[in-house]
């Protein structure tokens, strides 16, 4: 099957019209979290996307609108532990991530009957987007970029250097808050994509792979977007090609982008940081 | 008028005291060595200053705002200790120097041609333009930190906050960053509040000494703390070592004060 009879398929094209949305906006925000030393709050907020996911299955409820006030909430709640000094921001996503699997795996218990469905979230299957899927990846990707292009500065010196970005006039608070709500919804978004289980991925392999070749922060958004885009597009095309697992796919090829990455900046520097 | 005004300000750690009953007044063209052995508040008292830490008991004015209402951040600039910068974070020094304009922009806060222009100009002035395209994470420490005051003096700001900013300056950088901040208080009336272990390098330019360990133990101008009791009496070998420093330096113009007259 060539590519144009690939993309032909209504599915197909819901699943690249919102994979590529999501692989974009993880891809973005990847980098500012990453930098931030925060990427594995994808890891805690999936989890807790779990949770959300068992109570809008119990409730009949489209699974991801169900997940996005809860997984939003716990972001607040990590924004809120980790800035209370005595908990370090490393326990507070441990704390909340470790929540989040014990309450839907309850909740899936209570319930019962819907594992396969469950199942499904756990490991992401893009080809089953819906139609309101698709919707909702085009709004939250709106808001993501709308967010970004509009505090672009001010998220570059909270990253930089948060005390100096305060006494630079920039309400950090409000910038926190913003990026965990953002990569709350991200999160969200890309469970669906890849799965609650890989969904750290997305936000952390792009981001790292584009800081090993670009010096400029707007190169490592641009070359970080590229990287997320092709890995997705590439393993939907190749799950159809070879019957695999798309999620497991599109990590795999983000995967082989970072060692090619970090071959290169091993050529350059002769050393590998 | 007051740059900034400090009332009964105190302030614990995990139910140790770090500052107790500080009060003082910076005037405007104030230049400030803040004095006081390792763990005596210096920071803590400059982060609460700057909102950094959130204040427990006592009043913090600025510009004749509390700390709450002040929102003229483009009058401060603030050069910490050590950067919390990311390892690998993707900027170059022109971007980085280029940031200290963010306080004086409003909405978007987003950067023009103007901005790129006072940048490239300043870091010629500083002498850093040679390195505006390496990555920061990649300058020595020197350069870093030549950068930073770059960042920290780019929008002119009326109050100058330096914590210990020349420890990472071989001597001869060391005299001609204390020159630069020196110029800016002389020809622009620029307030400085400089924390500092360096007394010999600027005793010859500060008019004002505040010593705290944990409260106040002096703050007043160099004649006075020359001839300070309370001073040696509560400090002895330390300040013997700062006054034998200013006299060396011929900074201390009171007659009387002699290192071997204090002994």
């Amino acid at each position: 099957m060539n590519f144009a009879e690939f993309i032909s398929y209504g599915f197909v094209q819901r699943a690249l019209i919102s994979g590529v949305l999501v692989s974009l906006i993880t891809a973005m925000l990847g980098v500012f979290l990453v930098l931030k030393r925060l990427s594995l709050i994808g890891d805690s907020l999936s989890h807790i996307a779990l949770s959300g996911v068992a109570v809008g299955l119990i409730l009949n409820v489209t699974p991801i609108f169900a997940a996005l006030p809860i997984v939003m909430l716990s972001s607040l709640g990590i924004f809120k532990l980790s800035k209370n000094k005595k908990i370090y921001a490393d326990s507070a996503l441990g704390i909340v991530s470790s929540a989040g699997i014990a309450l839907g795996l309850i909740i899936a218990a209570l319930a019962g009957g819907f594992n396969t469905d469950l199942m499904g979230f756990l490991f992401g299957n893009i080809l089953t987007v819906t139609p309101a899927e698709t919707v909702l990846s085009v709004i939250i990707f709106a808001i993501v970029i709308a967010c970004l292009y509009f505090f672009y500065n001010a998220l570059i010196a909270t990253v930089f250097d948060e005390h100096f970005a305060k006494t630079a006039g920039v309400d950090t608070d409000k910038i926190n808050i913003l990026l965990v709500l953002l990569s709350a919804v991200v999160v969200v978004l890309a469970v669906k994509t890849v799965g609650i289980m890989l969904v750290s991925a997305l936000i952390i392999i792009p981001p790292t792979s584009a800081l090993q070749i670009a010096k400029k922060f707007k190169s490592v958004l641009i070359c970080a977007c590229i990287f997320s885009v092709f890995a997705t597009v590439g393993g939907v095309y190749l799950s159809f090609l070879f019957n695999l697992p798309p999620s497991a796919l599109i990590i795999i090829l983000n995967l082989i982008i970072l060692c090619i990455c970090g071959l290169i900046k091993y050529a350059k520097s002769g050393k590998i940081n | 008028m007051n740059i900034s005004e400090i009332k009964n300000l105190s302030f614990s750690y995990t139910g140790q005291t770090v500052l107790k009953d500080i009060n003082f007044k910076i005037a405007e063209g104030d230049y400030i060595a803040l004095l006081g052995p390792n763990g005596s508040g210096k920071t803590t008292l400059i982060k609460l200053l700057l909102g950094l830490l959130p204040s427990q008991k006592g009043k913090i004015n600025l510009f004749g705002n509390t700390l709450q209402k002040f929102h003229a951040w483009q009058n401060i600039g603030y050069l910490e200790q050590k950067t919390t910068t990311p390892r690998n974070m993707p900027m170059t020094a022109f971007a980085v120097v280029r940031l200290g304009l963010l306080s004086t922009k409003k909405g978007l806060k987003l950067f023009n041609k103007e901005d790129n222009k006072k940048t490239i100009s300043l870091m010629k002035k500083l002498r850093c333009y040679s390195y505006k395209d390496k990555l920061f994470s990649e300058l020595s420490g020197g350069q870093q930190q030549r950068v930073l005051l770059a960042r920290t003096i780019i929008n002119e700001p009326k109050f100058l906050i330096l914590d210990e900013p020349s420890t990472a300056l071989d001597s001869s950088s060391r005299e001609e960053f204390f020159e630069i901040i020196s110029t800016l208080n002389e020809e622009k009336k620029t307030t400085i509040l400089l924390v500092t272990h360096d007394i010999s390098q600027v005793g010859k330019y500060v008019n004002k000494f505040l010593v705290l360990d944990k409260q106040i133990i002096f703050y007043g101008s160099k004649e006075e703390f020359c001839d300070s009791k309370e001073v040696t009496s509560y400090f002895g070998p330390y300040t013997q070592h700062l006054i034998d420093h200013l006299h060396t330096e011929g900074t201390c113009p009171m007659p009387h004060c002699h290192s071997e007259e204090v002994k």
